[in-house]
């Protein structure tokens, strides 16, 4: 253990953050303003992740880190390594073993638990951002739901290119009230995020807010009746585990367009592996 | 008859300032009035006050609404007066940049008040697109095109279309077709006539061009120094002009 307060922060400031946390569960999808500190580490590698995480570790807590799904990448190695020094939090790579998880970029294909929580790590909360750069207006667009220019970003995307081209950060509904931006996980991902039983907390560093969605909540994806959503992800399976519902990510291999798809979810696809699953790229 | 819009006693103040002071009047279905006058003489203050982008002062501006008749749009909330502005309601701003997303296609800024207001539908919101951009005669295979590639005449035409998609009463117009122009602005009169008699509209122009009014306005109110010194029929007002100031303006208009 080291010198510093459990889990880094002092323990006013993760009072802070936990009524954010709160407010946050209360009205889901809203966007709460709190107070996010300065980390050490640069804005857009989770800072917004980390005070999250920081304010509902707990030291019997196991904490879990993944970075596009992937448990060994810098990012992830990172963060993991950060509270395991400063909260001394037991860590796994095993996602129902897991009772925090942080994210970013991807949901677990492992279905999550009653009892988890899941931390995004979010760069741009505000899902109208691009298309009205007021943030006062945009606050006004949220309180009075007027949300009609989210469906011209999807409007400008069919006919750009015939279809919702969207395919990560698609925005989504959150109990028939707030539009939400459920951080850059592939839209894949998205049905996963309603009805889940675990807590989902999303922070976002620089731009100082916190959004939750509570166990069971229903979120919809946006969408036009004649061009429904459709989650989408590589006609491939895992050429190390040969999972076909998974999301994968292309791996280039030589200069000779030779590529493999893998899961993006390394723990998914090792137990997998672990269980005697093979695929045509399996060693 | 039932005014659709009545404005009484409208005054705004700039701190000791006055913006337009004690304005009054009734707009029925389907007239034009016009709002002419020097700049500063407060027609920009009185139309945003009408259409509820500033809060007056003092006075009342009572719509007569489609389902609750006539109500006050001072006093409305919020949410129900942005509703107005989205439906019954339609703005046109002088720079067409102000009233257009110059990062959206045309169809998606003529489709934008289309699904404000619930349209889910992508095939139906772009025919009405395609057939609104038709109206305004700009051509359909200019629909995914952004309006940053149009003229200043296109770009003020689509703002006009974005405005009446969904059938609007009410139209306020702040010189729209001020910065075009002359071949330009004769056209977009001619548009805007076939417009506003086709659909019935009734609208509001503020210009201190004297040739638009003529064209469009059935009525006049001429402004200075934020009170309206004159009003009457269009004809009458600027062929008989009463008050000093009307006299000097009617007189100021370049004769070619």
């Amino acid at each position: 253990m080291s010198d510093y307060n459990f889990a880094y922060l002092d323990e006013q400031t993760k009072r802070m953050i936990r009524r954010a946390i709160l407010k946050g569960l209360a009205i889901p999808g809203y966007q709460v303003p709190f107070a996010s500190r300065e980390m050490p580490m640069p804005y857009g590698w989770g800072t917004g992740g980390v005070q999250v995480s920081a304010a509902v570790l707990t030291p019997e807590d196991r904490f879990k880190v993944i970075d596009q799904g992937a448990d060994d990448t810098t990012n992830a190695v990172s963060i993991r390594s950060f509270f395991e020094r400063t909260a001394g939090v037991a860590t796994t790579t095993r996602t129902h073993e897991a009772t925090v998880i942080q994210t970013r970029h991807r949901i677990p294909e492992a279905p999550l638990a009653e009892g988890q929580i899941l931390v995004y790590q979010v760069p741009i909360p505000e899902p109208l951002r691009f298309l009205e750069p007021r943030e006062s207006e945009t606050r006004k667009m949220h309180s009075l739901e007027e949300y009609g220019l989210m469906h011209v970003k999807l409007y400008e995307d069919i006919s750009r290119h015939g279809h919702i081209a969207t395919s990560y950060a698609y925005p989504v509904k959150v109990e028939a009230r707030y539009v939400m931006d459920p951080s850059p996980i592939p839209k894949f991902d998205n049905p996963k995020l309603s009805d889940c039983p675990a807590i989902q907390l999303f922070g976002a560093g620089r731009e100082q807010r916190i959004y939750a969605l509570p166990p069971f909540t229903r979120v919809v994806s946006l969408d036009f009746e004649d061009h429904p959503f459709e989650p989408s992800k590589a006609d491939h399976s895992c050429g190390l585990c040969d999972a076909a519902d998974s999301y994968l990510d292309e791996v280039i291999v030589d200069d000779a367009g030779g590529r493999m798809f893998v899961c993006s979810d390394t723990d998914y696809c090792e137990a997998r592996q672990a269980a005697g699953h093979r695929g045509k790229d399996a060693a | 008859m039932t005014p659709l819009l009545s404005v009484q006693s409208i005054t705004k103040r700039y701190g000791a300032h006055i913006g337009c002071a004690e304005v009054s009047f009734d707009l029925y279905p389907g007239e034009v009035m016009g709002i002419v006058g020097e700049s500063g003489s407060g027609k920009s203050t009185l139309l945003n006050c009408m259409a509820g982008h500033l809060a007056p002062d003092a006075g009342t501006v009572i719509f007569d609404t489609r389902t609750d008749g006539p109500r006050d749009t001072v006093t409305m909330s919020e949410p129900e007066r942005r509703m107005l502005g989205r439906t019954d309601w339609a703005f046109v701003h002088q720079h067409a940049r102000d009233g257009l997303r110059m990062g959206v296609s045309a169809g998606g800024n003529v489709g934008e008040r289309l699904m404000a207001v619930g349209a889910r539908h992508y095939g139906d919101i772009r025919d009405k697109a395609v057939d609104w951009l038709d109206r305004v005669e700009i051509a359909a295979d200019r629909v995914d095109d952004r309006p940053t590639t149009f003229s200043g005449g296109m770009q003020q035409r689509l703002q006009i279309a974005r405005n009446l998609v969904t059938g609007p009463r009410l139209v306020f117009m702040d010189e729209p077709t001020g910065g075009l122009d002359v071949s330009v602005q004769a056209r977009l009169l001619d548009l805007l006539r076939g417009l506003v008699r086709d659909m019935g509209l009734s609208a509001i122009i503020v210009t201190h061009d004297l040739a638009v009014v003529r064209l469009l306005a059935d009525r006049l109110m001429v402004m200075k120094d934020g009170h309206v010194v004159e009003s009457g029929l269009t004809d009458q007002v600027l062929d008989d002009p009463q008050h000093a100031y009307t006299q000097l303006l009617v007189s100021s208009v370049l004769q070619v």
